[in-house]
């Protein structure tokens, strides 16, 4: 529906990421990102734990994951200045993190129509044959949400 | 008059639990409860900005907030202090979150022998109008 984003806009979208407050807040990554899809990386931290007994991050922290991967994946196929945001979000839990070992989140945006941006993703430790989440998100596009690039909407 | 002193007793021994997560403190959750019973907050901090345009609470925030209001009302409804399992969740933006305390409730839709289905509801200043709602299964200790 549009055309391949260029490797500049790519950068921009990367720039913004790095400002987001939260993103910060938990020490997010992207390691590696193309048009349509990309991976985010977070360190094990015991302040993110949910499940004190046996150092479990909370489920929290994979929403959170996941949900930016997605939206920034969902914003790679859009066209500078159409705002992005989340509609829905569904995630399996399919094993409790393991303590100690980095989380990498990847997502894919596999279709974009003139209002809507799918997504599908996971989260893993390194070995995407096993997961410890797996996502479907559906973002919004060119309403209330984020904008980047062109004018502010 | 006995009952209230149970339900007093049980939710301060929850929101105590609720103290001990880590994850609680950094974005900022906490267990409260008022006339209509159990009430998840999250208070408001810039570091859980997500959209600085907006600005806007990150989604991420806004759907650990829905799960931890559904495993703690799940953990009143059913009077154990093991914490079940959360096997997924769906959540429904349906509003922008703004820089602001949010609050959250849980409703048990269904208490099986296994598995409970939670639905969770968050909301700025009119519970009339969420911000974001999320149903939720969960697996019993």
């Amino acid at each position: 529906m549009t055309d391949a984003p260029s490797a500049k806009r790519l950068e921009r979208l990367l720039e913004v990421f790095e400002t987001i407050p939260h993103c910060r807040e938990l020490g997010l990554r992207v390691v590696d990102f193309e048009p349509g899809s990309g991976t985010i990386r977070l360190d094990y931290q015991e302040r993110l734990v949910g499940n004190v007994e046996f150092g479990f991050v909370h489920g929290g922290v994979i929403t959170t994951v996941l949900d930016t991967v997605a939206g920034l994946a969902a914003f790679s196929t859009v066209e500078e200045g159409t705002s992005v945001a989340t509609l829905d979000l569904r995630i399996d839990y399919l094993k409790p993190a393991t303590p100690e070992m980095p989380i990498f989140g990847f997502a894919e945006c596999y279709k974009t129509t003139r209002h809507v941006a799918f997504a599908r993703g996971y989260a893993h430790h390194g070995d995407s044959a096993d997961l410890i989440a797996n996502c479907a998100a559906t973002f919004m596009l060119g309403s209330a949400g984020y904008t980047i690039g062109g004018e502010k909407g | 008059m006995g009952k209230n002193t149970n339900e007093g007793k049980r939710a301060a021994t929850i929101a105590r639990l609720g103290e001990t997560i880590p994850y609680a403190a950094v974005i900022g959750l906490e267990t409260a409860r008022d006339e209509a019973g159990p009430l998840t907050v999250l208070r408001y901090r810039p570091s859980n900005i997500g959209n600085t345009q907006i600005p806007a609470l990150h989604g991420g925030v806004v759907g650990a907030l829905l799960e931890h209001a559904a495993i703690f009302h799940l953990l009143h409804a059913v009077e154990d202090d093991a914490f079940p399992k959360i096997v997924n969740i769906s959540i429904d933006y349906l509003r922008p979150c703004r820089c602001a305390d949010t609050f959250a409730r849980g409703t048990l839709v269904k208490q099986g022998r296994r598995i409970a289905n939670v639905r969770a509801e968050a909301w700025q200043d009119d519970p009339a109008k969420p911000v974001a709602a999320a149903h939720v299964h969960l697996l019993m200790p």
